[in-house]
């Protein structure tokens, strides 16, 4: 079980608040990801809902329990850290066996446990090795393992794959889907990446300032993003986004296009500009066009290699039915 | 230093800092070696301008035999053992409180390291006239204030008071080592431990000291090169007697009371023996208790 309630949770530090009056559920069993931009009060929110931060008002409950004043290690939630905070002086056994011995488990049980969970994670060749013998991919490892032998409720994930690069934060992104999929166990995993946020979750809350912009799955944010905000934060290359006559046309204040849904024709088109930047990846092509009178520069994707090069004009082919239009506040008009 | 230009430049650079270190502690060495080998009574007329007398080990088995010596061994042993620990155990707590936050916290930690500053003549001095006069001392006063018989501390508890005035010399500098250490502390790590479910204590006992593992062996080790050597406060105070004679102050009679500097030599060679024994056996002890 692990369901968990926020319920109108604030936080302020001195006289700054940085999360207003909040709402949430998230259920059990559930891949939930914050996503947001940095600063935007993701990790304080997780934070509160492990315990390491005192709510300012409001309440938490954990599975219908009241938590909000239930220290950390009582409310059965595991925790994985930016920085994966591995006790350095410990071997990886003696590090993924803690949460264990400080339950008071017996020897015989804590290796059981240990064992299965180094397995499970590809890491019972280094069980006697230290953290810092370890390279950042199995860092996380072994911190994901401190956390799943405790059978938690929850896990609460804080950015941990910020410290990885490229290629291994893909393998690690897969992993870590997977195990959520074979434990069946709720998740909140916290990002600032909405690649990792679209991949992963169930559902994405989508947070501003400490608000909740959006709550959704992560096609429902793609398809029917609820304001400008989401529209621009979800989605890779971002959406396009115009105001003014353009919009007008469509009887909206913003109109906004992803790049994806714009079509590149020989001759004709609604649109046209010339190619600033052509990125060429062989499966897409992205250009990114300036002079077209409707935005500063507006990125488009091509399907294949399309020869366009620096300068060229280039006609395009909005697809109608794909526009969204927002209204003066941003908000989205059915 | 990277390239082999560089290291050899640096080497050339540090060559004179390197040999005038070596010459200033290599020609005491050597001439303590020597005397300790000789009869050497200035007071009867010896002196290195007519030939010393070599004797052999005479020194070393009469310095062995005296009867002061194993109880001075002890004396020394005792006083480092116990300053290290006060200064270690409050050193500690001190480094944990000054850590958190709290306010005028500049002010409290200058005053913290404030001992740091003073003498030891001094502050032996201080300790001997104000606080532990049996008679007009600060200590006194509370004690009769209490209704209890003022102790004469620098003559029915002189080993221990001594001990005491010394731990406070030295627990700034404890402190101060063991706070930068504490700062250092990655708090993501507390807060896992907790998450982990571990109470303040253990907490401590698992992610603090040994974090702090290696910062205690640093103000062991140095501490112990300093407290060996201690003079100024066992001198202002209880001038060796009352069982506070330590291997320093015994040579320091030897050399200077007896104007026997051969004897006084043969004894320096022991302590540089004892202070060699100390360092290894606590080189094992902390690296291995610690470590773990
Ligand atoms: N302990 C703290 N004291 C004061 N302000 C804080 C503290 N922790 C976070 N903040 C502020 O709260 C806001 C949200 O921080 P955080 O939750 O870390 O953002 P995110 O994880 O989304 O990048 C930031 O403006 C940050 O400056
Ligand atoms: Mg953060």
């Amino acid at each position: 079980m692990g369901q968990i309630q926020l319920k109108q949770v604030t936080k302020s530090f001195g006289d700054v608040q940085v999360i207003p009056p909040l709402d949430l559920t998230i259920q059990d069993g559930e891949f939930t990801v914050f996503v947001g931009p940095s600063g935007c009060g993701k990790s304080t929110l997780l934070r509160l809902i492990a315990g390491l931060e005192d709510i300012t008002t409001g309440h938490i409950e954990i599975d219908g329990q009241d938590a909000t004043d239930v220290v950390p290690a009582k409310r059965g939630l595991a925790m994985v850290f930016q920085s994966y905070a591995l006790y350095p002086h410990m071997s990886v056994r003696k590090n993924i066996a803690f949460p264990l011995r400080m339950a008071k488990l017996n020897q015989a049980e804590i290796t059981k446990r240990v064992e299965r969970a180094a397995s499970v994670l590809n890491l019972t060749d280094y069980l006697d090795r230290r953290p810092g013998q370890l390279s950042g991919g199995q860092r996380q490892r072994v911190a994901i393992g401190r956390a799943i032998v405790r059978d938690p409720a929850a896990f609460l994930f804080d950015e941990p794959l910020s410290n990885l690069d490229a290629a291994l934060r893909v393998g690690m992104r897969l992993e870590i889907s997977e195990l959520h999929k074979r434990l069946e166990t709720t998740m909140v995993y916290v990002t600032h990446d909405q690649v990792e946020a679209m991949t992963m979750a169930d559902k994405i809350v989508v947070l501003q300032a400490g608000v909740i912009e959006q709550v959704g799955t992560p096609l429902e944010l793609y398809h029917t993003p609820r304001n400008t905000f989401v529209a621009g934060f979800i989605g890779s290359p971002k959406m396009n986004l115009m105001t003014g006559d353009e919009a007008a046309k469509h009887d909206a204040h913003t109109i906004g296009v992803r790049p994806e849904h714009i079509d590149v024709v020989e001759s004709g088109g609604q649109w046209q500009g010339t190619v600033g930047v052509a990125e060429h990846l062989g499966s897409d092509t992205f250009f990114h066009i300036h002079n077209t009178g409707l935005a500063e520069t507006m990125t488009v994707r091509a399907i294949g290699d399309v020869n366009l090069k620096h300068g060229d004009t280039i006609h395009l082919a909005p697809r109608v039915d794909e526009i969204h239009r927002f209204d003066a506040d941003g908000l989205r008009i059915a | 230093m990277a390239t082999k230009a560089s290291r050899s430049a640096a080497r050339f650079m540090m060559a004179p800092a390197v040999v005038l270190l070596l010459g200033w502690m290599l020609v005491p060495l050597i001439m303590t070696l020597w005397f300790s080998f000789t009869k050497y009574l200035p007071l009867r007329g010896d002196s290195i301008d007519r030939g010393l007398d070599w004797v052999g080990f005479a020194n070393y088995a009469r310095f062995l035999s005296s009867s002061s010596f194993w109880p001075s061994v002890q004396t020394t042993l005792v006083m480092v053992g116990g300053v290290l620990l006060i200064t270690l155990v409050l050193g500690i707590l001190l480094a944990i409180l000054l850590d958190q936050p709290m306010w005028g916290q500049g002010v409290v930690r200058i005053l913290v390291i404030a001992p740091f500053f003073v003498m030891p003549t001094v502050s032996a001095l201080v300790w001997k006239n104000m606080l532990m006069d049996p008679v007009n001392g600060i200590f006194a006063h509370l004690w009769r204030f209490f209704g209890a018989e003022p102790v004469a501390w620098l003559q029915d508890a002189s080993l221990s008071s001594i001990i005491m005035i010394v731990s406070w010399q030295w627990l700034p500098f404890a402190t101060l080592i063991l706070l930068t250490a504490i700062q250092s502390l990655d708090s993501e790590q507390l807060e896992a431990a907790e998450m982990d479910g571990a109470p303040v204590l253990k907490r401590f006992w698992h992610i603090v000291l040994p974090h702090l593992a290696r910062a205690i062996t640093i103000v062991i080790l140095i501490q112990t090169i300093f407290l060996l050597s201690i003079f100024a406060e066992i001198f202002v105070t209880t001038g060796g007697a009352f069982g506070t004679r330590t291997l320093t102050y015994l040579i320091f009679q030897r050399v200077i009371d007896s104007q026997n500097i051969g004897l006084g030599s043969a004894g320096g060679v022991y302590a540089i023996i004892l202070a060699n024994i100390v360092a290894i056996f606590l080189m094992r002890i902390v690296g291995k208790n610690l470590d773990a």
